[in-house]
């Protein structure tokens, strides 16, 4: 039934993994006591999943191309998910239904699970932020988690000397992060794509470093702790209250980006972001102040990350510079990409997805970051374009009139 | 002024060791124009497998020079395979795919095999065996430079000149320098760019891997997180040096471990990393394209 | 019969690379409402000199001046960066095709429009009345250029699915919404077939009834000797020959550049 030359393939690729693997999974030695030992139990495991996947991913190859072959070739049809929701009568219901939701859920489920939503939506804001930057501009940034920090370190220190409330640090928080926005991007932005990459990546580690090793201004690698949660007109939560009121302040700041970046997408300004990405030379060609419009995409992304640092301080009241590794970055980005750049339905996706499954995933314990990223590989592999894939506003245009109808991009 | 002669050795080590590294970083972004993050981690597993080896020949009593030869050969090796497999499960497949995809396909690569290591083998720093004896002759100088630090400098530079033979004069070599510059026309000249790029990837990991036993051996211990760290310096470097340049990962590598060694020397060694990318950011404003970089001549 | 204004002056014009040099010491001059074509076989510097002009490539040495036909103004634009040239009323298009591959025709067109316009982050993000005007002008009068140029029943089309000869002329129609008085037009025809040739050219006419001047490299002869008013020719970086379409046919210099090709078509 199935040809004998995929059976032999699939064993070579046992073979080869079971050797790939052998010293690492194999051995385990014990230099203390000069003991060996080996895990013959592993190798098994390895060789018999190894075969088990090779013979199911190449089915799935098999299967997609016998697919392909049917379909009758056309212009490229957008897949089914994605015309659904850009549909305006499906679109607007499910909004509605998913802010309805959103707004019952504390109600509907545990303070544990509120606490977890709440840090998704947080990363739905971080990835719409970093959209701006990466996904409608096109400039690669490793380095976002400095602006998140920026933002949670202002609000822990400004509170901690000054006393300083939460809602008075929320804008400060912003501004800071947008000034060191612009701050870094001078220099920065006119380099090649991957020579700004590192670039900012070195930066994100650059401020992780002061923050861990300049003791006396941010108490280094202890932190911040007791910083003060929010106070709803004065008044202090319990802490289950003040749980479900960072959700709330979560969830209305979620609402707000998406409306600010849908309506910056759609403007005068994020067409020359677009145009930026897709050919810098020929954006300025057309009349486009390159450094200009670069900035500004940086330092608004920027702002937004130090907008959701000062409500990180304030949810987890206590920081650390070990909150803000690359690690971070690359999970922010990994959204980003995920959701299909630019694209801001995609990116609450990617970020719902990205976060909320490890989450769920914590039965595996240790083998979570495992997972993660066998995870990011797996939806490279499978979906280089991410989630939603590009689809630019339509116009309708009457004879010799025009009216700018729209369909969400 | 002794101070000053350890630090400029203990520079060109730490330089030394960058470049194993950086070579792999800069021969595979001058061909598919990937950074590819894993690398780091091949670079550690290259350790780990020769820190097993050894340890598992020491037990067996094999003699010093038996296990070190025998210990390089399988970290080179390995390192190699998992290079390889790398590139062919995560890499190859998004060939076409838009830039951003292969590099996060790299990050969780790099996050996936650090947790391999981590549950496979253990958290904890591992002791790693002194491979490398204390030479007699080294005796009168072995405050300013060591027996270590000596080896790691010959080895090194064998293995650039053996690489830059390789690249120049055989034939795999010259295939890679014309796919490095022009993937299409190499196709259409009959070059198999698939096993010119595998065969990136394969000498590459294996420098790494060497560059892994050296340093392990020379700092006495490794942990399944030294490879995200030394990574990035070393992608500093060679970006520094110009990104796909490989004599540019060379001089980037030295340029960085010389700055570090004496600024930890010299100034303070908490802000060690916070020196690599100060110097970074500085060399990239007034060279763009790194020292010995090509400005991008746009044909437009 | 007063002649038109000068609006561009090119004097001594030289572009180095290395040890190259790419353009050398070329100069030439354009009045409004005229079309001027730069010929000259492949390599002679011609698209380095467009490079020059528009502030892609800084010269080595010689001196441009752009003069605004309405104003007066005289700006020299060496050094200038393109954005500022093309603010000031020189468009170009490029001899690869640039378009904006993910973004629709109409939104390629209103690219061109963004130096012409000027809202900001905060009219963006709180559509008040002027940014919801200037945001109607914009679609209307990229929409006006799209039927000038025949794309409007392709509005909403993503410009990578464009046919060739259509994409070349969304490049013309996005430089047009720059409202530039010079346009600078680098090989437009190639690889069309006659008959897109043939709307070009009646395009680059029309283009020209309307007010603007053009300044176009081509190797088409047959659309040269037609449209031109004068034509300048270099070869290896230099000029050669400078004169009427009749009086460059007949140029023994020009015949000898390029040998093997017909010029008289």
């Amino acid at each position: 039934m199935f040809p004998v030359k995929e059976l032999k393939r699939s064993a070579l690729i046992s073979l080869w993994f079971a050797f790939l693997t052998f010293p690492i999974m194999v051995i385990k030695v014990d230099p203390i006591e000069r003991l060996v030992n080996y895990r013959w139990d592993n190798m098994f495991f390895i060789a018999f999943g190894s075969f088990v996947l090779s013979i199911l991913a190449k089915v799935f190859i098999i299967r997609k191309e016998k697919k392909e072959a049917r379909k009758k070739p056309k212009a490229a049809t957008e897949p089914f998910m994605q015309r659904v929701i850009r549909e305006p009568r499906f679109l607007y219901p499910l909004s509605i239904a998913c802010f309805v939701f959103g707004l019952s859920f504390p109600y509907l489920f545990s303070t544990y699970q509120t606490n977890i939503m709440t840090t998704a939506l947080m990363y739905v804001v971080l990835g719409l932020g970093l959209n701006i930057v990466v996904g409608v501009a096109g400039l690669l940034d490793l380095g976002y988690v400095a602006f998140y920090a920026v933002g949670a370190y202002s609000y822990a220190l400004l509170n901690f000397h000054f006393g300083l409330g939460f809602w008075v640090v929320l804008p400060i928080g912003g501004i800071l992060a947008a000034f060191l926005g612009i701050l870094l991007g001078f220099p920065v932005l006119r380099l090649r794509g991957d020579y700004l990459a590192i670039v900012t990546l070195g930066f994100g580690e650059i401020i992780r470093l002061i923050l861990e090793n300049w003791n006396t201004f941010s108490q280094g690698p202890s932190g911040v702790a007791n910083i003060a949660r929010p106070s709803f007109f004065g008044i202090d939560m319990s802490f289950a209250g003040g749980i479900i009121y960072i959700y709330y302040l979560v969830l209305l700041l979620v609402v707000f980006t998406i409306f600010v970046v849908n309506r910056l997408q759609n403007s005068r300004l994020g067409r020359a972001w677009l145009a930026l990405r897709e050919d810098e030379i020929a954006c300025e060609a057309m009349g486009i102040d390159k450094t200009k419009t670069k900035l500004m995409a940086f330092s608004l992304g920027a702002c937004w990350a130090g907008l959701v640092g000062v409500i990180f301080a304030a949810k987890t009241t206590f920081v650390n510079p070990a909150s803000f590794t690359f690690l971070e970055s690359a999970i922010i980005l990994s959204i980003v990409v995920l959701g299909g750049m630019g694209s801001i339905i995609g990116v609450i996706m990617g970020a719902l997805i990205l976060i909320l499954l490890p989450e769920y995933l914590r039965a595996l314990s240790e083998y979570r970051m495992l997972a993660f990223g066998a995870i990011l590989v797996i939806m490279m592999v499978f979906k280089p374009n991410g989630i939603i894939s590009n689809v630019r506003r339509s116009y309708r245009f009457k004879k010799n009139v025009s009216t700018g109808g729209e369909s969400n991009g | 002024m002794d101070y000053f002669i350890e630090l400029f050795f203990g520079g060109l080590t730490r330089g030394s060791i960058y470049a194993l590294i950086a070579l792999g970083y800069t021969m595979v972004y001058g061909i598919i124009g990937l950074i590819n993050f894993a690398h780091g981690e091949i670079y550690m597993i290259g350790a780990f497998t020769s820190f097993i080896v050894a340890t598992v020949l020491s037990i067996y009593g094999f003699p010093l020079l038996a296990i070190v030869v025998i210990a390089g050969l399988a970290a080179a090796v390995w390192s190699s395979a998992y290079g390889f497999t790398i590139e062919k499960l995560a890499y190859r497949p998004l060939r076409k795919a838009p830039r951003l995809a292969p590099l996060i396909s790299a990050i969780g690569m790099s996050i996936f095999l650090q947790n391999y290591v981590l549950l496979a083998q253990t958290s904890d720093f591992l002791p790693f065996p002194a491979l490398i004896p204390e030479f007699a002759f080294m005796e009168p100088v072995a405050h300013i430079v060591g027996s270590s630090d000596l080896v790691i400098l010959v080895t090194t530079t064998l293995v650039m000149i053996a690489l830059t033979c390789l690249i120049k004069y055989t034939k795999i070599g010259k295939a890679m320098r014309a796919t490095a510059q022009d993937k299409t026309m190499a196709v259409l000249v009959g070059i198999n760019v698939d096993r010119v790029i595998s065969a990136t990837f394969i000498i590459g990991s294996a420098l790494a891997a060497i560059g892994g036993l050296l340093i392990a051996s020379h700092i006495g211990q490794i942990n399944f997180y030294i490879g995200f760290i030394a990574g990035i310096k070393a992608f500093t470097a060679a970006v520094l040096g110009g990104i796909g340049s490989i004599p540019g990962a060379v001089l980037g590598s030295l340029v960085l471990g010389l700055t570090e060694s004496f600024a930890t020397g010299y100034v303070s060694s908490d802000y060690e990393d916070v020196f690599a990318f100060s110097l970074l950011v500085l060399i990239l404003i007034f060279k763009p394209s790194g020292l010995l970089g090509k400005a991008e001549n746009k044909k437009v | 019969m007063a002649e038109s204004p000068v609006i561009l002056t090119v004097d001594s014009l030289s572009k180095k690379f290395g040890g190259v040099k790419a353009v050398d010491n070329v100069g030439l001059d354009i009045r409004q409402g005229e079309i001027v074509a730069l010929i000259g076989p492949n390599g002679a510097g011609k698209t380095t000199f467009f490079n020059c002009l528009t502030g892609i490539y800084t010269p080595t040495s010689g001196d441009i001046n752009l003069s605004d036909p309405e104003t007066g103004k005289t700006t020299r634009l060496n050094g200038k960066k393109p954005n500022i040239i093309t603010a000031i009323g020189m468009a170009r298009t490029f001899q690869n095709i640039r378009l904006f591959p993910s973004m629709s025709v109409l939104e390629n067109v209103m690219i061109g429009r963004h130096c012409r316009t000027k809202s900001l982050i905060f009219g963006a993000i709180l559509r008040n009345k002027a940014t919801r005007i200037e945001e109607k002008e914009i679609i209307a009068d990229s929409y006006a250029i799209l039927q000038k140029i025949g794309l409007h029943k392709q509005v909403n089309e993503l410009a990578k699915n464009l046919s060739y000869g259509a994409q070349r002329r969304l490049e013309i129609g996005r430089a047009l919404a720059t409202e530039p008085f010079l346009l600078l037009l680098d090989e437009p025809a190639a690889g069309m077939n006659p008959n897109e040739t043939e709307t070009l050219v009646s395009l680059i006419r029309q283009i020209c009834r309307e007010g603007h001047s053009i300044l176009l490299i081509e190797h088409d002869m047959k659309l040269v000797m037609s449209l031109s008013d004068r034509i300048f020719v270099m070869d290896y970086g230099k000029k050669i020959a400078q004169g009427t379409p009749e009086e460059v046919r007949a140029n023994p210099e020009v015949i000898k550049a390029y040998l093997g090709e017909e010029v008289d078509a």
